[in-house]
């Protein structure tokens, strides 16, 4: 069986049949942070909570990245291999707007403001046979690539 | 505000071999001293601004204040400043503000920088990020200015064409400035067919990083006729950065509630306190990290209203001869971005432009009025308004 581990801990929880993205929520001002921090970015306060962030969302904006980054990108992909990936914001309604991968590449296939849900899916496999996984956001309506 | 810009210098841009950070400050801050007719023992104070000392894998130095073993070492207070994008008017805020409280009258202001190829892959722990965020290929650049952009399209109806358009023309700036690195020009086609490093921006709508430096020397403005019969004054410069709900470059996470970018304070303050309008500005030069950032920067400075570009590029109203003339000089995209001399070389060029004898890339009509804005990592904008 292969061993699944999460990018790091603390960003979403894992395993879990619905995996939520982890943040913070101000206890003054009720402003949400992704990922948590210990200070409120609006209005100062450290009143800061860890709260679990909706798992669906608004499209914002998205890119490309048609070349491979130098470090600090930790992906296993070879110049020769890249395939690319895209990225995007999704806004989480009355949350915040995280930053993600998505899951789907051809920007043609991306509209600004089409509807995404969070999924958690293989980021890189180490030579142990190890999968990192990542969060990730799926146009809503595709419901078939979830890990 | 009473400052005066009275010689300027500038060291090429583009890459060379055998020569280090501190030598192209020298030979910029050299030409400034002998445009303004003076001697460094003559200077008062200085400030000096490079970062490329601090990237990972530079070997350059982190201190401008070297600069003295180069042009003499008379004791003078002499400041290093490392203020990300904003290096270079954060010293001439600073470098004003001295003249201003009657501390000193003269002074010299020196920004340069040598990056390597890929130079800003910074490492997230040295910006505050957790780790997994450069794991995962988000600490691009790049990928910033394609997602703002992008969703600016969306919001505007700014197309493709124009984003090459403003490319095309700053190419086309570059090849007619001597200073300049990329000094060949590239139509549109030739813009939209290069590969496509971030969707919707192509490799040749981007600047890249790479060496140069500019320098001012900044004196008492009642003065300034002792060392030039063609002063240009330094009306108003303003740094300011991010609000909380900006749009900003490495963040895992953004506000839901939307704000401006901090290029819109920044101009607004500097035209309040300049006392001029927008529609006063005969000539500007603004941050084109990528043509999109131009697009963009017209509208956060005040100089057009969102949406209006698309009709005011195809009319040609920013080329040279058009009625707002931006990044005569080639801009980022034909100059490259050396950190700390991108902002002083934006002053450099308005102060030639202003004393008319620019040659063939002179905007007609004797500009009296010149802008220029610079905005970067980590979110931060500097503007600056100068006059006859």
């Amino acid at each position: 069986m292969t061993t699944r581990v999460p990018i790091a801990e603390g960003v979403f929880t894992w395993p879990s049949e619905q995996p939520r993205l982890l943040g913070a929520r101000c206890g003054d001002c009720g402003t949400h942070t992704f990922p948590a921090q210990p200070g409120c970015p609006r209005c100062g306060s450290e009143a800061m909570g860890t709260v679990e962030l909706a798992d669906r969302g608004t499209l914002f904006t998205f890119t490309t990245q048609g070349f491979l980054p130098k470090a600090p990108y930790a992906g296993s992909e070879t110049e020769a291999d890249f395939a690319g990936y895209a990225v995007g914001y999704v806004e989480l309604p009355g949350e915040v707007m995280v930053e993600t991968r998505l899951t789907a590449l051809d920007p043609g296939s991306l509209r600004i403001g089409m509807p995404m849900r969070l999924v958690v899916v293989p980021f890189r496999t180490e030579p142990d046979g190890t999968e990192v996984m990542t969060y990730a956001f799926a146009p809503a309506g595709n419901e078939g690539d979830e890990a | 505000m009473n400052v005066a810009i009275v010689g300027v210098g500038i060291h090429p841009f583009g890459r060379f071999e055998g020569v280090t950070g501190l030598d192209l400050g020298a030979y910029a801050a050299r030409r400034a001293l002998q445009d303004a007719g003076i001697e460094w023992r003559d200077v008062q104070f200085a400030f000096g601004g490079s970062l490329a000392g601090l990237l990972p894998g530079s070997d350059e130095s982190v201190q401008a204040d070297q600069l003295v073993n180069l042009l003499g070492l008379t004791g003078i207070p002499f400041t290093n400043v490392h203020n990300g994008c904003a290096t270079a008017g954060s010293m001439l805020a600073m470098g004003a503000a001295l003249i201003e409280s009657g501390q000193y009258e003269l002074g010299v202001c020196v920004g340069f920088d040598r990056h390597a190829r890929g130079h800003f892959n910074v490492r997230p722990e040295q910006t505050g990020l957790p780790h997994w965020y450069g794991d995962l290929g988000f600490m691009v650049t790049t990928q910033f200015f394609a997602m703002k952009i992008n969703r600016y399209m969306h919001d505007f109806g700014i197309t493709n064409s124009t984003l090459a358009k403003v490319a095309a023309k700053n190419y086309r700036n570059g090849a007619a400035n001597p200073n300049a690195w990329r000094r060949k020009p590239l139509t549109e086609e030739e813009i939209l067919r290069s590969p496509m490093l971030n969707y919707p921006l192509t490799q040749y709508m981007f600047c890249s990083p790479d060496e140069g430096a500019a320098a001012v020397v900044l004196c008492r403005g009642d003065t300034a006729h002792r060392y030039t019969d063609r002063p240009v004054y330094l009306r108003a410069v303003s740094v300011r950065t991010r609000e909380f709900g900006s749009f900003e470059v490495f963040a895992p996470g953004l506000a839901v509630e939307r704000s401006h970018s901090p290029s819109v304070d920044a101009a607004a303050a500097c035209f309040e306190h300049a006392g001029v309008t927008p529609d006063d500005v005969d000539v500007a030069q603004l941050q084109d990290s990528e043509s999109g950032a131009e697009i963009m920067h017209m509208s956060e400075t005040g100089l057009c209203a969102d949406g209006e570009q698309e009709a005011m590029i195809r009319a040609g109203e920013t080329e040279i001869g058009g009625r707002l003339p931006i990044n005569t000089d080639g801009g980022l995209i034909a100059n490259g971005e050396p950190v700390g001399a991108s902002g002083m070389r934006q002053v450099h060029e308005i102060v030639l432009q202003l004393r008319g004898d620019v040659g063939e890339r002179q905007v007609p009509g004797a500009p009296r009025v010149g802008f220029t804005q610079v905005y970067g990592a980590p979110g931060v904008s500097c503007c600056t308004l100068l006059t006859t």
